[in-house]
């Protein structure tokens, strides 16, 4: 356990763990510290997810981000890394269920995209979420793997290292 | 860290290069095959596609096993370490957005207080 503290006496950072399931699915975990009311609002409020949704250290900029969580409404989030093309991803609201259940699917990459699952724990004040990603099949899920993508707002690292990989060879270029 | 992911993605890439070691690791996947059957299938000298294959087993892609007199070749181990790292760079993100997610319900739960409501 991380026992790092933050700047609130209470902000204790809480672990998150991620695991692979079964052939067709993945779980993140984390507890959040505060009650799934606000929990829920900050994942379906545009204002508030464009917030926490693409962390600062990814050096990604969130162009737009368009949430509309009702059963069949949509999402759909833009991001920019560096000078690169604007990527968006979206899909729409399977189910939402005020403050214990979201789901929604993904949809960018054509039909029988993953779908997501988060669920809402209420505890004593915190918030177990547990958030589950389900792909048609098990060879979706090691496609995905295999392309190395981390899905909305993950990909930077994909381009870092990219990038490593092109400095590499234009040194290597110029050495020869 | 990331020189050993260059070196990796270099080392990947070099392999991936070249059209008869894509053949042979399609082939592969389809199913497990001694030197000899793999040099007979891409019409190449056996000492022709020990090479290949070293460069595909130096770049973690295909491992192989000396059985008796044969040299059995299949995938690997690449895929369970890729998956592995990738699981915990996904981990990672997660990790970052929850982060910030704790940042935001504690503003709300701040706004709350100011604002008088209780729960």
């Amino acid at each position: 356990m991380d026992a790092r503290t933050e700047s609130e006496p209470t902000a204790m950072k809480n672990r998150t763990t991620a695991e692979r399931k079964s052939e067709r699915e993945f779980v993140v975990t984390r507890t959040i510290n505060g009650p799934a009311r606000l929990v829920f609002e900050a994942w379906t409020k545009a204002e508030l997810l464009a917030k926490w949704w693409v962390p600062k250290s990814f050096g990604l900029s969130l162009i737009s981000c368009e949430v509309d969580a009702r059963v069949g409404g949509k999402y759909r989030l833009v991001f920019k890394h560096g000078a690169s093309e604007p990527m968006a991803f979206f899909g729409s609201y399977l189910e939402v269920k005020p403050h214990s259940r979201l789901s929604w699917t993904n949809e960018e990459g054509g039909e029988g995209g993953h779908v997501s699952t988060v669920t809402f724990e209420e505890k004593a004040g915190k918030t177990l979420v547990v958030l589950q990603e389900l792909y048609s099949t098990k060879e979706a899920l090691d496609a995905a793997v295999a392309s190395g993508e981390i899905g909305q707002g993950g990909m930077s690292e994909t381009f870092d290292q990219l990038d490593e990989l092109l400095a590499t060879l234009g040194a290597s270029v110029r050495r020869s | 860290m990331v020189q050993y992911l260059t070196a990796r993605l270099d080392a990947s890439f070099a392999a991936l290069s070249d059209a008869t070691r894509r053949g042979v690791l399609e082939q592969l996947g389809r199913s497990d095959a001694s030197i000899t059957e793999l040099a007979e299938k891409f019409h190449m000298t056996l000492t022709g596609m020990k090479k290949h294959v070293g460069v595909l087993e130096q770049a973690g892609l295909v491992s192989t096993e000396k059985i008796g007199r044969v040299r059995a070749c299949k995938l690997g181990p690449r895929r369970l370490e890729d998956e592995t790292a990738w699981l915990e760079r996904y981990r990672q993100l997660w990790d970052a957005r929850f982060d910030e997610l704790d940042k935001v319900v504690e503003e709300l739960k701040r706004k709350e207080k100011v604002n008088g409501r209780k729960n």
